[in-house]
């Protein structure tokens, strides 16, 4: 598979596969292996390439409709590969402002383009605090590290 | 030759090519004397193919090659019980007698097979200590969803309204299914680092709302339950019922009885441990056995034996009125109840001893052969499979999964992967006991030389399998866009 990671600065690769898994160093991570990237009020969540590259070709992605509330630490929807399936859980509380239509018809996105063009949905957030309780880079890189 | 292939028996059809010639009708074609109505008359010729004698033989023979079956080669895929299916089975299945009963037939004039039944859920329950067994259901999952039935009837008889019920997380997928499907909660719990299920574990969620524990033992990783007394003590002090999935019974005939144990209930898969064939979706048997306490709960038609005056009878009795009901007609898949009957009978109680034995020493030594090849999380003996895991190959780039498909090119069924799920890359290796060493030295060399080519050559193993009729099939594609029609 062709994989379109936005490399560059600002990016580690640790060495857990050949070829390595990607974290970026601008993002907030859970231990489910979801990503957040925050923008004022709003946060954009995604899942981590270490979560693509286990579960391995993605087949269907369940999303929620926008306006739907989610909680910190609630499943948010679903993720499918081959022989998986596996619950995506919300980083922080708050309403789905905006959904990520292409992955309902293109799910091998989140393959190829985990923290740009498969980015999943954005939550306005209710408590901006909350992100104070994710991983930093670093501390997602070792928790996978140690896996 | 390959003419044939893929091709069905309608593709190979001749007109005018006849393999049999039938007797000319004893109706005329223009006798309106069967009032059949017009409706359901046929206007066109019927489309069969015609295709002579041989040609019939050797499209189904090759057929019979192009799919993976015990009857070719190993197939060790754990948690399935593959073993060989003696062909005496079939034989006795096949007794005139047998094929051509009509499940209506009155009892009178159907002794031997009553007889037959009567006494395989005497030796099922002599074999697992319970009290009492049936024979309806038709599948493990089936079996399954039966004890947990029989559970709650057992606690609303008491008037008692429990809700959850306590699984593994090293458990079989079907038992949480089963327990969401039969109305109560499911509550996993981790295994210990051995393993095993944890009594401290098990004591942090068990209580009043417990209606049944869910247990495998040996459990899916190969691994007997050491503290299952322990815990089946635990359970009944609460009130609540322990089931057992019969799954891996194979580890255990002629050595322990999940009666004695302490299990309430459960479930055999006859198809598994009593060498029924199975695999493409059954038919299968999953007899349920019990305790005295739950006996009424029992679904399906009972058979009673009785003896007036020398005179031995069997008759099918109506299920008590506490039964959970039918869960399938008459009494399930006769046929598959034959032949585990004969299995039974043919090895008699030391054979079957020798059964759970043999599978459990071909588990081990398997296990010793490829142990410095592949991880194995839970070290140690184990009952008749072991798990062992992929993630050191991981490192190199190839998965369990793929491991699997390398193995068809050595004309062997690969393990089952990717479960339990708590051992990361999992391969989960049942050889049972009819594979000789032979066989199993076989199937190791092929495992050993499988983990050398992740070292030299992975991109070779991700290409596998090479030398299987359909190759490596582009499983995210197939699911992505499914097309059925």
């Amino acid at each position: 598979m062709q994989r379109r990671l936005h490399l560059g600065s600002g990016v580690t690769i640790l060495p857990v596969y050949p070829g390595g898994t990607v974290i970026k160093d601008n993002l907030l991570y859970t231990k489910e292996h979801e990503w957040l990237s925050m923008d004022g009020q709003d946060a954009t969540v995604g899942v981590t390439d270490f979560a693509q590259n286990e579960l391995g070709d993605i087949v269907f992605v369940e999303l929620p409709a926008k306006g739907t509330k989610v909680v910190a630490g609630a499943p948010f929807g679903t993720i499918e590969a081959v022989k998986t399936v596996a619950e995506l859980y919300a980083p922080v509380s708050g309403e789905i402002v905006a959904v990520n239509q292409k992955l309902l018809e293109e799910a091998i996105l989140v393959n190829s383009d985990c923290y740009g063009a498969g980015w999943m949905i954005k939550i306005r957030m209710s408590d901006p605090e909350e992100a104070k309780k994710l991983l930093s880079a670093a501390e997602y890189g070792e928790m996978i590290a140690s896996h | 030759m390959d003419l044939k292939l893929g091709k069905t028996i309608f593709d190979i059809s001749h007109e005018n090519t006849i393999g049999v010639m039938p007797p000319a009708p004893g109706v005329a074609a223009s006798d309106k004397s069967w009032q059949i109505p017009a409706e359901f008359l046929r206007e066109s010729a019927i489309d069969w193919p015609e295709v002579s004698e041989p040609e019939v033989v050797r499209h189904y023979i090759q057929l019979s090659t192009l799919n993976h079956h015990i009857d070719k080669d190993t197939y060790p895929l754990g948690s399935c019980t593959m073993k060989y299916n003696p062909k005496i089975n079939d034989r006795a299945a096949s007794l005139p007698g047998f094929v051509g009963l009509h499940p209506e037939t009155p009892d009178a004039d159907c002794q031997g097979a009553l007889q037959l039944m009567w006494e395989l859920a005497q030796d099922l329950a002599e074999i697992t200590g319970m009290d009492d067994v049936r024979l309806q259901p038709s599948a493990g999952a089936q079996g399954e969803m039966v004890g947990l039935l029989i559970a709650r009837a057992y606690h609303r008889q008491r008037g008692e309204n429990r809700r959850t019920v306590i699984i593994p997380d090293s458990s079989h997928g079907t038992n949480p299914a089963s327990v969401t499907l039969s109305g109560f909660e499911p509550v996993p719990i981790k295994s210990n680092a051995d393993g095993l299920v944890d009594p401290d574990v098990l004591a942090s969620v068990l209580n009043e709302t417990t209606a049944c524990i869910m247990l495998t033992n040996p459990n899916t990783l190969g691994l007997f339950e050491r503290e299952i007394k322990r815990i089946v003590d635990m359970a009944h002090a609460k009130g609540a019922l322990v089931y057992n999935d019969g799954a891996n019974t194979n580890a255990l005939l002629g050595l322990a009885r999940a009666g004695d144990m302490g299990f309430d209930v459960l479930h055999l898969n006859l198809h598994k441990t009593f060498s029924t064939p199975h695999g493409g979706g059954g038919p299968g048997a999953a007899a349920v056995g019990v305790k005295k306490h739950l006996i009424p709960f029992l679904p399906g038609p009972a058979i009673v034996r009785s003896e007036t005056n020398g005179i031995v009878q069997f008759k099918r009795q109506s299920p008590d009125p506490l039964s959970i009901g039918s869960v399938h007609t008459f009494f399930g898949n006769f046929g598959v109840l034959v032949r585990a009957y004969t299995y039974i009978r043919s090895l008699g109680a030391p054979g079957l001893k020798r059964v759970a034995e043999d599978s459990i020493l071909n588990a081990n030594y398997l296990r010793t052969l490829i142990k410095d090849a592949y991880d194995i999380p839970h070290a140690g003996p184990c009952m008749h499979e072991f798990v062992a895991s992929a993630s050191r190959q991981k490192k190199n780039g190839v998965r369990g999964g793929q491991i699997a498909k390398r193995l068809l090119d050595f004309g062997v069924h690969p393990p089952t992967v990717y479960f339990p799920l708590i051992v990361p890359e999992a391969l989960m290796i049942e050889p049972t006991e009819t594979e000789s060493k032979e066989r199993i030295d076989a199937y190791a060399a092929a495992l050993l030389a499988i983990a050398k080519e992740v070292e030299t050559n992975p991109d070779f193993v991700n290409a596998a399998p090479h030398t299987t009729r359909v190759r490596k099939i582009d499983e995210a594609r197939a699911a992505r866009d499914l097309d059925v029609g």
